[in-house]
C-alpha cells in the first residue's frame, strides 16, 4: 500500500507553512484556514507525506450575507485516527478554488455537486459539469439568497401553515400555481434544452484510439434511467465496442429531493425523519451519523441503555442491508428473484423488529439527540435474542451453501470489477467497497464512535476487490454484525433511554461538528453548521453510495457489457442516498 | 367473483343439465374479469415507496395472489404503472415518455405522499408536487411508504374501478387515435408544453410588476448555459 512513509509529522508540515495555513478560532469550528494558492502544494504534501490519504468529504458552506464561500475538506488516514479539516474562503462573487481531482480522484464527483449547487467552480476539474440538476437550470439552489418556488420562510416552523384554520397552499401563492421559477421575460417557445449530445460525443472522442482487429463501430448506449438493473433511477451511459466497455459515465440526479435545502430550512430535529429517507433500506444508521453529528455540536451523550440499543439496531441494520444486497446482486447475475425472495423473508423478520420499537417497518425515525424515542417493547428483546442466536445465523448458513461455492457465481464474479487498493483509496470508495480491495478501514474501528470500542469483532476484508471478495466482505460482516450483536443482547443494561427531558426543540450551540458511522454501504457522515439558531446553517450529507459511484468508470472499464450490470450490483448503491 | 346466482338468472333459462356447465354474463362482466385479474405492473421503481413494492412482492405479502406477479420492465408490456416514489422534475419526461409508450388499457397509481402530492419533499425545487400534474392517476396510496398491505389495497381499489368499465364507452376503443401527453421540457426550470403561453404571458407581466426586485433575485447568480 501507499501508505508506508508518514515522513513528516502533521505538526511540522503546519509549521512549515507557518502564515499560510491559520488555525480556525471561530467558536466551536476547528480546522485550519489556507488560501487558494497554496492548496495544491500543501495537499500534496499532506497526501504524501504525512499520510492523509483517504480525502473523505468536499464541501462548500455559503456565508450569506458576508460576501465569503468556504469550502470544507475533511481528511483521513486509512491507517486510522481523527480528521484534518481544512477550509478554503473565497469571495462569494467569483467563488474560484484549485481542484483536487489530480491529487484524489475522490473528489470527482463532490466537486461537480459543489457547482451545482453553490457555484463554487473548481480549476483544473476534468469534467465540471452539474450533476444532480440539469445543464441549463437556473441559478445555484443551495446558496442563501437562492429561493426555491414554493419559498414560504427562512425557518421551520412556518407561520402559514394553519392560520385560522385555514390552510395557505404553495400553489396559490406562486404565479404559475406549480413548483416552477422562470426568469423575468422568459419565452419557452425560444428555450432549446441543453441535450447529452455533446456528453456523448466526448465519450467517444475520448474512447476513439483503440486498436482493434476488427474495424468496429462504437456506440453510445444509455443504461437507465428506468431499467431493471440500476436499482432506481440511475443512469448508466456507456461507450460499447461490440461487447466491450471502452469508457462509462454515470449520470444521476433523477431522485434528488433537495435533502439539503429543505433541511437548512428545518429544525434539527425536524431533519432525522428526513435522514430516513436518505439510504432508505438501513434508516437507522442514517439516524446514527445525524444525531451523532448533532450530540457532538451539543456536547450531550446518550445514556448506556440508549448505547446499547443504538448498536443493537445498527447492526440488525447492517445485517438487512447486506442480505437485501446479496438477494439483488444475483438479480444483476440473472438469477432472477428467487434468491431475493430468500433474502426479503429475512429482511421481513427484522422489520419487525423494527416495527415494534418504532411504529414503521422502514422510516423508523427512532434516534432523538442524546438517546433514542422510546424504549424496547415488552418481548422485542426475547424475539431479538431469538433472531440472534438463532434463526439468523442459521439462515446464514443456508444462503452461504447455495451461493458461496456456487460455481456459476464464481465465474461471474471472480476477478470482474477489480478495483486495487491505491485505486479504492484514491477515488474515497468506502464500506465494503474499499475493504474488499485490501484496505481493512472501518470507521468503527478506526475512529470508534458510540461504544463500539467494547465489542470484539473483526473488520473483513478481501485481497482481490473483484465482485466475488464484496460478497464476501458483505457476508463476512453480517456475521461479525451477528456476533456484535449477541455481545449487545448479553450486557445491554437496564436504565433510562435519554439524557436529560426529550425536547421539541434542540438547543445547539454555535460551531461545526462532522459525526461520521460506518452505515452498511460505507462511511456516512454529516456535516452540520450552527449559527445558534434553531435551524442548521449548513446540514450536508457525504453520502457513500454517491461517492462509491466514483469508483464505477475504473471499475467497468473493458469489461463486458453484462458485468457492468453486475458491478454496480456489487458496489449497492440506494438512489436515495446517492440523489439525495 | 362470478357466484352462481349472479350469472344464471331467471330470465336466462338454462336447461337442467347443463346448470353446472354453463354460465351466462354479459360480455362486459367477463371482460373486465379477465383483465382485472391479469395486471401486469411496470418493473419501475422511484424512491423508497419501490422498496415497499419489492416487499409486496415478495413471499410474505405475495401480491401473485391477485394477479399482479408478471412485472415487466417493458412498458408496452405492462398494463399498470406504480408509480412508486418522488417524482422530480429531472425524472418527469421519462415517466410521461413511459405512460405514452404504454399500451391501452393502462392505469396509474400513484404509490406514497410523493407521487400523490409531493409529500415530505413537496418544497424541494427539483420535485414534482405530484404526479397528477402530467399523467392521470386511477387510485392513490397514502402513506410514507404506504406498507405492503396499503397496496395490496391499492390494487384492489384498482381491480374495483376496472369492474365498473364498459366495453361501450372505453376510451380505447373510440374512433379517435388516443393523444400522447406531451413532453415536459427541461428548460431554467421545468417548462409544460401545454401551458408555454401562461408561462410567457406571466413571466412578462412579473417583470413589469417587479423590475427591481427581479434583479435583485438574481444578483450573484452566474448563469450557466
Amino acid at each position: 500500500m501507499s501508505v508506508e512513509k508518514p515522513v513528516v509529522s502533521l505538526a511540522d508540515l503546519c509549521s512549515r507553512y507557518e502564515g499560510l495555513l491559520v488555525p480556525d478560532e471561530r467558536q466551536g469550528f476547528e480546522g485550519y484556514l489556507i488560501s487558494p494558492d497554496h492548496l495544491i502544494s500543501f495537499c500534496r504534501s499532506l497526501r504524501d507525506d504525512v499520510g492523509y490519504d483517504y480525502l473523505s468529504s468536499v464541501t462548500g458552506v455559503d456565508n450569506f450575507p458576508a460576501e465569503q464561500m468556504e469550502v470544507v475538506y475533511h481528511f483521513y488516514r486509512t491507517t486510522g485516527g481523527p480528521s484534518f479539516n481544512l477550509k478554503l474562503q473565497v469571495s462569494r462573487h467569483n467563488p474560484v478554488v484549485p481542484s483536487l481531482v489530480p491529487l484524489y480522484p475522490g473528489a470527482d464527483f463532490q466537486e461537480r455537486e459543489a457547482w451545482d449547487l453553490l457555484g463554487i467552480r473548481f480549476e483544473g476539474h476534468p469534467d465540471l459539469r452539474r450533476i444532480m440538476m440539469w445543464e441549463g437550470f437556473e441559478g445555484f439552489p443551495l446558496r442563501k439568497d437562492w429561493r426555491e418556488p414554493f419559498f414560504e420562510d427562512e425557518a421551520k416552523p412556518f407561520k402559514s401553515r394553519w392560520p385560522d384554520g385555514q390552510v395557505i397552499r404553495s400553489e396559490d401563492q406562486n404565479p404559475y400555481k406549480n413548483n416552477v421559477r422562470y426568469p423575468n421575460d422568459f419565452d419557452p417557445e425560444q428555450w432549446t434544452p441543453v441535450g447529452d449530445d455533446a456528453l456523448y460525443k466526448g465519450m467517444l472522442n475520448l474512447s476513439q484510439n483503440i486498436q482493434s482487429e476488427f474495424k468496429t463501430d462504437q456506440i453510445v448506449v444509455n443504461l437507465g434511467p428506468q431499467h431493471p438493473s440500476t436499482h432506481g433511477v440511475f443512469r448508466m451511459v456507456v461507450v460499447l465496442e461490440g461487447e466491450t466497455v471502452l469508457s462509462l459515465k454515470p449520470v444521476m440526479g433523477y431522485l434528488h429531493r433537495n435533502h439539503e435545502k429543505i433541511g437548512e430550512r428545518n429544525t434539527f430535529l425536524q431533519n432525522m425523519p428526513f435522514t430516513d429517507r436518505l439510504d432508505y433500506i438501513s434508516s437507522m444508521s442514517n439516524n446514527f451519523g445525524y444525531a451523532l453529528a448533532v450530540e457532538k455540536l451539543m456536547g450531550i451523550r446518550p445514556p448506556e441503555r440508549a448505547e446499547y440499543i443504538r448498536v443493537m439496531m445498527a447492526e440488525l441494520t447492517r445485517f438487512l442491508n447486506h442480505i437485501f444486497s446479496i438477494g439483488f446482486l444475483l438479480n444483476d447475475l440473472g438469477a432472477f428473484f428467487t434468491p431475493a425472495l430468500y433474502a426479503i423473508e429475512e429482511r421481513e423478520l427484522i422489520l419487525d423488529v423494527f416495527e415494534a420499537v418504532s411504529g414503521s417497518r422502514m422510516m423508523c425515525n427512532y434516534f432523538r439527540f442524546g438517546g433514542v424515542a422510546r424504549d424496547l417493547p415488552d418481548g422485542v428483546l426475547e424475539k431479538i435474542k431469538e433472531l440472534v442466536n438463532d434463526r439468523l445465523p442459521r439462515k446464514l448458513e443456508e444462503f452461504e451453501r447455495y451461493l458461496t461455492k456456487n460455481d456459476l457465481v464464481r465465474i461471474r464474479c471472480e476477478g470482474v470489477g477489480v478495483l486495487s487498493p491505491e485505486e479504492a483509496i484514491a477515488l474515497s470508495a468506502a464500506g465494503p467497497i474499499l475493504r474488499a480491495s485490501g484496505v481493512p478501514y472501518d470507521v468503527r474501528r478506526a475512529d470508534p464512535y458510540s461504544i463500539y470500542d467494547r465489542f470484539d469483532f473483526d473488520v473483513a476484508y478481501g485481497l482481490h476487490g473483484d465482485i466475488y471478495d464484496r460478497y464476501l466482505v458483505r457476508v463476512e460482516e453480517m456475521r461479525q454484525s451477528l456476533r456484535i450483536l449477541k455481545q449487545v443482547v448479553r450486557d445491554i443494561p437496564e436504565g433510562p433511554i435519554m439524557s436529560g427531558k426529550p425536547q421539541y426543540q434542540a438547543r445547539v450551540p454555535p460551531g461545526e461538528a462532522y459525526g461520521r458511522v460506518e452505515g452498511p454501504k460505507g462511511e456516512l457522515g454529516f456535516y452540520v453548521v450552527s449559527n445558534g439558531k434553531p435551524n442548521p446553517w449548513r446540514y450536508h450529507v457525504r453520502a457513500p453510495s454517491f461517492i462509491n459511484l466514483t469508483s464505477l468508470a475504473t471499475m467497468a472499464k473493458n469489461q463486458k457489457i453484462a458485468d457492468v450490470v453486475a458491478i454496480l450490483g456489487s458496489i449497492d448503491i440506494v438512489l436515495g442516498e446517492v440523489d439525495r | 367473483m362470478m357466484d352462481e346466482d349472479r350469472l344464471s338468472r331467471e330470465e336466462f333459462s338454462i336447461p337442467v343439465e347443463l346448470q353446472r356447465q354453463v354460465a351466462i354474463a354479459t360480455l362486459d362482466k367477463i371482460y373486465n374479469w379477465s383483465r382485472r385479474n391479469s395486471l401486469w405492473p411496470m418493473m419501475f421503481g422511484l424512491a423508497c415507496c419501490a422498496i415497499e413494492m419489492i416487499g409486496a412482492a415478495a413471499g410474505r405479502y405475495d401480491f401473485s395472489r391477485f394477479g399482479t406477479e408478471v412485472m415487466r420492465p417493458s412498458p408496452r408490456q405492462a398494463d399498470v404503472m406504480i408509480v412508486s416514489g418522488t417524482v422530480t422534475k429531472k425524472m418527469i419526461p421519462t415517466i410521461v415518455r413511459l405512460y405514452n409508450q404504454m399500451g391501452e388499457p393502462k392505469y396509474v397509481i400513484a404509490m406514497g405522499a410523493c407521487a400523490s402530492g409531493g409529500g415530505p419533499f413537496k418544497e424541494g425545487y427539483n420535485v414534482v408536487p405530484g404526479v397528477d400534474r402530467f399523467v392521470p392517476v386511477d387510485v392513490y396510496i397514502p402513506g410514507c411508504p404506504p406498507t405492503p398491505q396499503a397496496l395490496l389495497y391499492g390494487l384492489i381499489a384498482l381491480q374495483k374501478k376496472i369492474d365498473t368499465e364498459s366495453i361501450k364507452t372505453a376510451r380505447w376503443y373510440k374512433k379517435e387515435p388516443s393523444v400522447p401527453i406531451p413532453i415536459p421540457v427541461l428548460g431554467p426550470d421545468l417548462i409544460d408544453p401545454r401551458d408555454l403561453s401562461a408561462i410567457k404571458e406571466r413571466s412578462q407581466k412579473k417583470s413589469q410588476e417587479e423590475p427591481e426586485a427581479a434583479t435583485g433575485d438574481e444578483e450573484g447568480i452566474v448563469h450557466v448555459s
